[in-house]
Formats: structure tokens, sequence, C-alpha cells
């Protein structure tokens, strides 16, 4: 089981973050949201509807509507240009004219500055500039709301910050809903207005990043400052260590 | 004993279920197929990377083995005094058997790998799960336009390969073993049979290009997303693909010719 008895809310207009330690099934959930997994018991609504109870059209035709997602990877199409990229949403979805298309994906790709990248390939991009061009593709059909997952994982401090920056604006400027999925303490809590912390399955925590802070709870802040030894203890669970010194000097004795 | 009898109950599971998911998948695949036909580019770029650039190991395989096939024939024939007939033998064997099969064969080593490792790397970055949260159907996009540039392809190929293959048996017989042009074609023409001959063995390469591209596609829709699941997924392509022409060119022959 990965995730027991949890509840959240994702509220309209707000960027949520969910935050836990590395295999506590954070992506799992995002793939719960978009309707990629199926849960074993449960429901998901997103904008009214239950995800899991939709046929595959209308599965299809609420993600269209209302769902962007940033993967970690950026998952680029490795065989199209940038532009063709941020287009591809656009040419699959909509019957605009190519013109239309083009000014839309300049415009997006200016939102994210990468609009002189525009004719390069995926493999020419570094990985902070990736992440950016899927972002763009993510609000390429200007969605209500957009699931990141681990935006800020393997990212160097500047591109960090651009990513922070874009998150933040984009949900004020274009009044979206974003959900960003972390372990990244200190950039998430900066732009989130409410903040899940899961761990083992269950949300251990939940507030504004301000509360979340002040948690009583011991675990909560050795994740929240990054501390070395707490609850979730440095050492791995084995034997007292004298015991195990001790047990190679016997062996030498013999 | 009790973890060996559950070993193989899991399996026998894994493999019926496997079984199950490929059925599946097929099914959606062709259900999927009309969409190709709104996007032709689709299409004609997969017929260039799955068809075309599998021409080459085509015709240099098919010009060898049909000069291979003549000069074993001549040394056969010759005992006999019916080297004349070094183009009956050529054909026949070319035609019926050897075109479609070897087709097959290369067909699975060349594009079928490519393709298992094309789709396999797609899922391990995530790009199908991208398309899919960008409402694009990957079953359209991405399977249905291989799966279809492949069933159009190996005919043609198989066509091609019977084509270059004769031509290789003709230069050998006229050329290197003074075979009379006249004797040699016209011996083709009076036994060889359109229907029984050429036909079957198109019919044979229909069957081979879809199990096979079926194999190719769903392993690599269904690999395992790592490298090492890559792996596996592109060898069991080449395996599952290569021993499927083979086990089925024996039905479709027994059925053919009624033996």
């Amino acid at each position: 089981m990965i995730f027991d008895n949890i509840d959240m809310d994702i509220r309209q207009g707000q960027v949520t973050a969910i935050m836990g330690p590395s295999g506590t099934g954070k992506t799992t959930l995002l793939k719960l949201i978009g309707g990629q997994l199926k849960p074993d018991a449960g429901t998901v609504h997103v904008a009214g509807e239950n995800v899991h109870q939709l046929s595959a059209t209308a599965l299809y035709d609420l993600r269209r509507r209302t769902m962007g997602m940033l993967f970690q990877s950026g998952a680029l199409l490795t065989d199209l240009s940038v532009f063709d990229n941020v287009a591809f949403p656009l040419r699959e979805h909509t019957s605009l004219p190519e013109s239309a298309i083009r000014d839309l994906v300049l415009l997006k790709l200016e939102v994210v500055g990468l609009r002189g990248a525009r004719d390069l390939m995926p493999a020419e991009l570094s990985g902070g500039m990736s992440r950016r061009v899927a972002l763009a593709r993510a609000i390429a059909l200007d969605p209500e709301m957009i699931l990141y997952d681990e935006p800020f994982t393997g990212q160097d401090p500047i591109s960090k910050g651009v990513l922070v920056k874009l998150i933040h604006d984009m949900n004020h400027a274009l009044g979206m809903t974003s959900v960003v999925v972390s372990h990244d303490v200190d950039e998430t809590a900066s732009i989130s207005d409410y903040i899940y912390v899961i761990s083992g399955g269950k949300v251990v925590e939940h507030g504004t990043p301000k509360n979340i802070n002040h948690s009583a709870s011991d675990w909560v802040r050795q994740f929240m400052g990054g501390l070395a030894d707490g609850p979730v203890p440095f050492h791995y669970s084995s034997k007292p260590m004298i015991e195990d010194l001790m047990a190679s000097s016997n062996e030498g004795r013999k | 004993m009790l973890n060996w009898l559950q070993n193989i109950g899991h399996r026998t599971f894994n493999r019926f279920s496997r079984i199950g998911r490929g059925t599946l998948f097929l099914w959606q695949c062709l259900l999927s197929l009309s969409y190709v036909f709104t996007k032709p580019m689709l299409l004609v770029r997969q017929l260039h990377s799955v068809g075309v650039q599998t021409l080459l190991i085509i015709l240099v395989a098919g010009l060898f083995v049909g000069m291979v096939l003549a000069l074993q024939a001549y040394i056969v024939l010759v005992d006999f005094g019916a080297e004349e007939s070094i183009s009956l033998m050529v054909s026949l064997s070319i035609l019926r058997e050897l075109g479609p099969v070897f087709t097959g064969l290369l067909f699975a080593g060349r594009a079928g790998s490519a393709l298992t490792a094309e789709i396999g790397l797609m899922k391990s970055t995530e790009q199908l799960s991208g398309m899919e949260m960008m409402a694009v159907n990957p079953m359209k996009y991405i399977i249905a336009p291989r799966f279809l540039a492949g069933v159009i392809s190996v005919p043609l190929l198989t066509a091609i390969f019977m084509a270059v293959a004769i031509l290789g048996g003709y230069f050998v017989a006229i050329e290197m073993l003074g075979i009379y042009e006249g004797v040699f074609w016209s011996q083709m023409q009076t036994k060889v049979d359109f229907y029984e001959d050429l036909m079957n063995g198109m019919i044979k390469s229909l069957v081979f290009g879809f199990v096979v591209v079926w194999i190719a596609v769903f392993e690599g829709y269904d690999c395992v997303p790592t490298s090492e699941g890559l792996g596996q997924a592109t060898t069991r392509t080449v395996v599952h693909g290569s021993l499927a022409v083979l086990g089925l060119d024996f039905l479709l022959t027994a059925l053919m010719f009624n033996v």
C-alpha cells in the first residue's frame, strides 16, 4: 500500500505543495490526479469530476481542458525541435492556422525566456532549459491547473531561481492552480500557499508554510530543517556497534 | 518445494497475463489505425524509417541468397544433366520460402529491434506519459503509424527481396555458369504459378510482417523502463520475432500446399 487514508484539498488559484522524502509516492499522487494510475480504493475529483470513473474519451477531454503537467525529466519529444514541441498540443487540439500557432508558441516561449532557442533540438538544451521548454509546452493550451513533478531536482541555483519565479508568476499572472510535488524545502515553501507533508503513506502535517515551520511534530521539523538526526535516524538499523566490533575481534582470535 | 511450485505458478501467470496484455494492445492499436489517415505525414515518416532504411540490408541479402542458391542448385543438378532447371529451383525456393522468411528475419533484426528500442526509450524518458497528459493518445500518435508502416513495408520488402534474389541467381547462371538466357526465363515462366507460388509467398510475408511488428511495438510499449529492461525487450523482439516467423512459416506452408 502506498497511501493510507489520504485526504487533500487543492484550492483553485493557489500554489499547493506536496512535500515528503523520496520514495513516499509523491509522483504516484500526481499520476493519480492525472488519471494515469487507478487507485484500488478512494476517489480523486478534478474540477468536479471523478477522474477514475470517466471514460477514456472524457478523461482525455478533462486533461485537455484542465491539466498541464511538467515532468521531472521534461519529457520533451526528442525528434521535434523546441518550437515544434511547444506547438505540439496546439496542433493536436486546435485547428488554428499555422501563423496563429507560430504567434502563440513564440508568446509561450517568451514567458519562459527561450524565444531565441526555438530552433534547437531537445538534445542541445541544458537540464534547466528543457524544463523551461516543457513548462512552455504545459501552458500552451492555457490549462486551469499545472502539476509540477519535482521541478527543482537536479537544477543549478540559477535555474532553480528561474523556475521558482516562473511558477510563482504564472500562478498569479494567469490565475492557474498549481500543484508542486517536491522535496526542495526552501524553494517550495517560498512560493506555496499551502503545504501538505506526507510520509509513510499518510499526511503528517498540513498548513501554510509558516504553520509548517513551527510544527509540533519532531519529524516535520527535521524534514523542513534538513537535520541529519532526529526521528528519522542517521544510522540504518543495525545491532549495536560494540557487538559488531567485538564480533570481528573474536573472529580474529580464533 | 512449495517455493518452487509458487515460482512456477508465478511465472505461468506472468506469461499468460503478458499474452492477455499483448492481445488487448493489438486490439487498441487496430482501433487507433483510423487516426493515421487523418495525419498521413506520420505514416510517411515511419514508412521511411521502418521500410526505406531496411532496404539496403534486404537488397544485399537478397542478392547473395539468390547467387548462392544458383551455385548450389547447379552443383546438384549438373550431375543429372538438369542444370537448365536452375531457374526453377532458384525461383521456387525464393518465392515460396526464402523471400518471406529471410525478409521477416531481417526485418525483425533491423527494424523490429529499432522500433522496440525507440518506443521503450520514449517510455523510459516519460515521453509517452507526457503525451497522455497532453491528452494525445500515444496509441494513436506513436504506435498506430509504426504498426501500419511495418505491415505495409514487409510485403513490399519481400517483393524486392524476391526480385533481387532472382536477379542474383540469373547473374550467376548466365554469366558464371553459362546457362542459356532463354532457357532460364522460359523454365520459370512455364513452371512458376502466379497464385500458387508468388501469391502464397506474399500472403506469408503479410502474416510475418503483422506478427513481427506487433511483437516489436508491444515489447517497446510494455518494457520495464530501465536500461536493463529496454535491453531485454529489444532482445525479446528479435528472438520472439524470429521464432514466430519460422514457426508460422511451417504452419502456413502446411496449410497452403496441402501436405
